[in-house]
């Protein structure tokens, strides 16, 4: 893709061409003869820059969280290839891909989930540094893992807690300290803050992004509407039942969005203010996601989408370039 | 002045745990009119559902109504004498919609057969009635193919289908009272749209009265006409929507709203209340939100009353007054942190 | 306290919400006021404190056999053949319970019997345990043909009789206790194995197993730092039923003659010996019989509170119960107490 040398001339930090993901779906017939895929992601690219954020927008089923797992080999690739600093990471497994760790890590979605509730913060965020082999046992990582919850805004007196004293915005501190240690350069935040009160989502997101300025982080930051990734992400990339609909500049994709999945995503979310939801009609779309086991012949979105043709029925539209650095899959728009 | 269907008066409602008693709702009156949508806001841990569970009578061990009474046009539901009134009413004249419509549904029979089942039981309807009279209501919350959809079972339909189909079964009998408990916080964008958009449909069509619990109040903003804002198990502000957006009074009200991200914002940071929620094991003196309030004062360690404020009700000593301008957000920029 | 405005960590002052008294002090309560909040935990259920007392009893009788044992529980006396229970007509005290019909004092025999319960419940949990919980944790944990092949042996032994299992080594190694032991791990691991798999397969699919993977933990580390501790009670509940049904089977296979040999004791090897007396002195088969039936009963209490104890809702449940009974019984005391003054 031309993107790279368009937007920005440096060399991307992660590259994703052409990948395609399938599960298993069980099987159909009589006798189980016809196996089913689940069709999670076709032929999608997209490149990440070193120091930016891009946020992957979609609904549930649309195959973001699988785009995330898969960047970061958690999930088998049917075809394409994933590269990271230039290297080819899609088919690496055992120890080089633990020695990959330390360059990529996970932030999830679930911070009550996401520690284990018999280690103490200590364990947890020692565990990374031992399991390398970078500290001998806990007692010399107490320092590190000091610093580290100190950065992550953290009492250092934490560390002997255990995870119930916790509340999940702390949690979730403890869960990025835990993603810091190894000192990444890249980070996929599956939404990392949808488990949390309204109130310290805030706090959260904006520990996040004063850690990229300080250690030059690079995010994939996931969300399954736009209301949150508008404040964290340079680019943003939309997801629709495993296809990217559409990939642009944050600014441009709010201010001038080119697909009406998008249009559609925009509007959806409510404005808390009672004045502007009685003045602005809110695009509903009816209709809900075509099935995964059995993707439509055209486009993805065509059942439900208020432009569509016969063409959009029969053929898939391709990403094209519709503004400078802004490209949407969209037979009629320009 | 409108007739009060639903009046919860000084509700108290305590759970037992091993660390001690939890006070999840502590004194809290509500009341709702015919026709009227409440929207009842709060974050995890505000009693806002415990609240709503109390109406329904679903408040069970380890948790326990200790104090306080509701009333349904004007009787009491609590006590030995409520009982058989209460089971008349709930689930009949006041129905609960929940959250996870998967877990809510029985998984081994059809949409169908759940919905007549309600229908036959407390509408004595005979089989063919009740069939009919199914459809009338899967046509009516808007499920396509609604004959197809009856043979179903709730694995085989959409997150949004399921929701649909559980409001037509909280409809089933007619109810004048609907309570939705965070109805599309599960749910996707697009699909959450979808939903907002029939239940006030529905508010309008059946006059229904509907109080809707949520943390979003992007969901509150367009579908209520007036809000509760509860904290640490109490009401902190009710007040109209308009004026509850317009110009917040409470400080927890205020930092809500600043924090909830909006997508017509031009906000590079996104703003929230420092701190954690209350804990709420412990035994709390004065105001809830005292510990995260940017305004609070000694004065703010004594009790405080919801106290009527010009149209509005409002805990605090010193709420905000005054439109929401660019002078006020300023004012209160150090509410929330940067 | 003011908020900082420019700090760059602007929440660093939830500190205060952290030390929250009730938090410290459940994280700094040692190892021995644990047990003492499980022991009165234990003491409000009251079926459950009754099964630890008298296993409690059990375990200190087969330890301390010899020291409490008025007599060697082999030694005959044909003077004093089929003497009854003291409380009947010809009981003595010098015989408490009464002899066999071989004049051995059947209370010693149930002391010493006791030793070989508790000998046979405890290696049998441990063996069977041990193996069947590997064997589950590499099943669930790798999965695939791993697991297949595991689970299908699991269905083929499970399938096997066990009596003809028994019958087969007892006939190749003969009749011992070692042999009884085997017997019955060989027998009983089988459950460990699945209830193990279930659980390694639920265990794996919380997050923080996948982040322990995540950051780099190999497989070993893995399964014993993240999986294991995480499925310890429900396990443990499962070895205490286990154990019960052990100490039936036990009895059972020495009642058929295929397990404990005489001269040792055992519970089961009495119910059989006495079978012939039944009619002329009930006692040789009801004493050791009651014997096998209050150390089962008694782990069943045990076993099904500590069943609701690992479960973190039923025991808040519980306690909430609990609580609320004795409210209860508070108020409907108090008009009482006001209506007599």
């Amino acid at each position: 893709m031309a993107l790279a040398e368009q937007i920005e001339p440096a060399e991307p930090l992660v590259r994703v061409e052409d990948l395609t993901v399938r599960f298993p779906g069980g099987r159909a017939g009589f006798w189980g003869q016809t196996e089913l895929e689940v069709h999670a992601i076709e032929r999608m690219s997209f490149e990440i820059f070193p120091g930016e954020t891009l946020g992957l927008v979609g609904e549930s089923g649309s195959g973001k969280t699988t785009a995330g797992r898969a960047v970061l080999g958690r999930t088998p690739v049917k075809s394409g290839h994933i590269y990271f600093d230039g290297r080819d990471i899609t088919n690496i497994e055992g120890d080089a891909r633990r020695l990959l760790s330390r360059d990529m890590q996970l932030i999830f979605q679930d911070p009550y989930a996401s520690l284990n509730p018999r280690m103490r913060i200590l364990d947890l965020v020692a565990e990374p540094l031992i399991v390398h082999g970078l500290v001998r046992n806990r007692d010399e990582a107490v320092d590190e893992v000091k610093e580290l919850l100190r950065k992550v805004g953290l009492p250092a007196n934490a560390f002997e807690r255990f995870p119930h004293a916790f509340s999940g915005g702390q949690r979730q501190r403890v869960v990025i300290a835990r993603a810091l240690a190894l000192k990444p350069r890249f980070i996929v935040a599956d939404e990392p803050v949808s488990a949390l009160d309204v109130s310290i989502r805030a706090q959260v997101v904006n520990l996040l992004q004063d850690l990229q300025q300080e250690f030059g982080l690079t995010y994939l930051f996931i969300a399954h509407d736009l209301s949150v990734v508008q404040h964290v992400s340079d680019r943003i990339a939309i997801m629709y039942a495993g296809k990217l609909f559409e990939i642009g500049s944050a600014d441009a994709i709010y201010s001038n969005p080119k697909h009406p999945y998008t249009e559609a995503l925009l509007s959806a979310v409510p404005v808390p203010d009672p004045v502007i939801q009685r003045s602005q009609k809110r695009i509903v779309f009816e209709g809900e996601p075509p099935s995964p086991i059995y993707p439509p012949k055209g486009c993805r979105f065509a059942k439900r989408c208020p432009l569509a043709t016969a063409q959009c029925e029969n053929e898939e539209p391709p990403l094209a370039e519709k503004a400078p650095g802004q490209f949407a899959a969209c037979w009629n728009r320009n | 002045m409108t007739q009060k269907l639903l009046e919860i008066d000084n509700l108290e409602v305590h759970f037992t745990t091993r660390r001690g008693v939890v006070r999840a709702v502590r004194g809290v009156s509500l009341s709702v009119g015919k026709g009227e949508t409440l929207g009842l806001v709060g974050e995890s841990g505000s009693g806002k559902s415990v609240t709503s569970q109390a109406a329904m009578g679903l408040v069970h061990i380890p948790g326990e109504i200790v104090g306080g009474d509701i009333r349904w046009k004007g009787q009491s539901l609590l006590g030995p004498e409520g009982h058989p009134l209460s089971r008349r009413i709930r689930g009949r004249e006041m129905a609960m919609i929940f959250q996870d419509a998967m877990t809510s549904l029985n998984p081994l029979f059809t949409c169908g057969q759940q919905i007549t089942e309600v229908l036959r039981y407390h509408r004595k309807m005979n089989k063919a009635q009740a069939q009919a009279r199914a459809l009338e209501l899967f046509e009516l919350v808007g499920i396509s193919a609604p004959l197809e959809r009856l043979n179903q079972y709730p694995f085989e339909m959409s997150g949004g289908m399921r929701q649909r189909g559980m409001i037509a079964m909280a409809l089933a009998c007619e109810p004048e009272l609907l309570i939705a408990d965070e109805p599309t916080t599960a749910l996707d964008v697009t699909i959450q749209a979808q939903i907002l958009e029939l239940l006030q449909d529905l508010q309008k069509r059946l006059d229904l009265s509907i109080i809707m619990i949520t943390h979003d109040l992007g969901v509150v903003a367009g579908l209520c006409d007036r809000v509760a804002v509860m904290y640490g198990g109490q009401i902190v502000e009710e007040a109209s929507a308009d004026e509850i957006f317009s110009h917040p009074a409470h400080p927890y009200t205020m930092g809500l709203l600043r924090s909830t991200p909006r997508i017509d914002g031009k906000d590079d940071r996104m703003v929230s209340i420092a701190g954690s929620p209350p804990d709420l094991l412990q035994a709390q003196q004065g105001c809830a939100f005292a510990s995260r309030c940017p305004s609070r004062k000694a004065e703010c360690s004594r009790d405080v009353q919801l106290k009527e404020m010009a149209s509005r009700q409002v805990a605090c000593r010193f709420p905000f007054s005054g439109p929401w301008s660019r002078d006020f957000k300023e004012r209160t920029d150090h509410i929330g942190t940067r | 306290m003011e908020y900082p405005s420019d700090s760059t960590h602007p929440d660093g002052d939830e500190a205060p919400d952290l030390n929250a008294p009730q938090i410290q002090e459940e994280e700094k309560t040692s190892t021995f006021a644990k047990a003492k909040a499980l022991l009165s935990e234990l003491w409000h259920d009251k079926p459950g404190f009754v099964g630890f007392v008298i296993i409690v009893a059990l375990v200190l009788m087969a330890i301390f056999a010899p020291l409490i044992a008025p007599y060697d529980p082999a030694e005959q006396s044909l003077r004093a053949r089929l003497i009854p229970p003291v409380w009947q007509e010809r009981g003595t005290w010098e015989h408490v319970l009464g002899t066999d019909h071989l004049g051995r004092d059947i209370l010693s025999r149930i002391i010493h019997g006791s030793r070989i319960s508790m000998i046979v419940g405890v290696a049998v949990v441990a063996l069977a345990g041990g193996f069947g919980i590997t064997m589950g944790l590499i099943a669930g944990f790798f999965g695939g043909r791993i697991d297949a092949a595991i689970m299908r042996f699991v269905d083929t032994i499970i399938a096997f009789p066990g009596l003809l299992l028994a019958l087969v080594i007892l006939a190749v190694i003969g009749p011992s206790m070692t042999t009884v032991i085997i017997v019955l791990a060989l027998n009983g691991w089988m459950v460990y194995a699945r209830m193990t798999r279930g659980i390694v397969l639920s265990v794996r699919q919380m997050p923080y197993v996948e982040a322990a993977e995540m950051v780099g933990g190999r497989s070993f580390h893995v399964i014993f730092r993240h999986i294991l501790p995480n499925m310890m009670s429900p396990l443990l509940t499962l070895g205490v039923l286990e154990f019960a049904r052990i100490v039936l089977a036990e009895a059972a296979l020495s009642f058929l003659g295929l397990g404990i040999q005489p001269p040792a004791t055992s519970w089961g090897l009495d119910v059989a010996n006495g079978k012939d007396y039944l009619f002329v002195a009930w006692w040789l088969v009801t004493i050791p019989g009651c014997a096998i039936a209050i150390t089962v009963l008694a782990i069943n209490l045990l076993a099904n509170w500590a069943r609701v104890t690992s479960d973190p809702q039923e025991r808040e449940k519980r306690f909430a119960t609990s609580v609320a009974a004795m409210r209860r019984r508070k108020k409907s005391s108090s008009p009482a107490i006001q209506a007599a003054e």
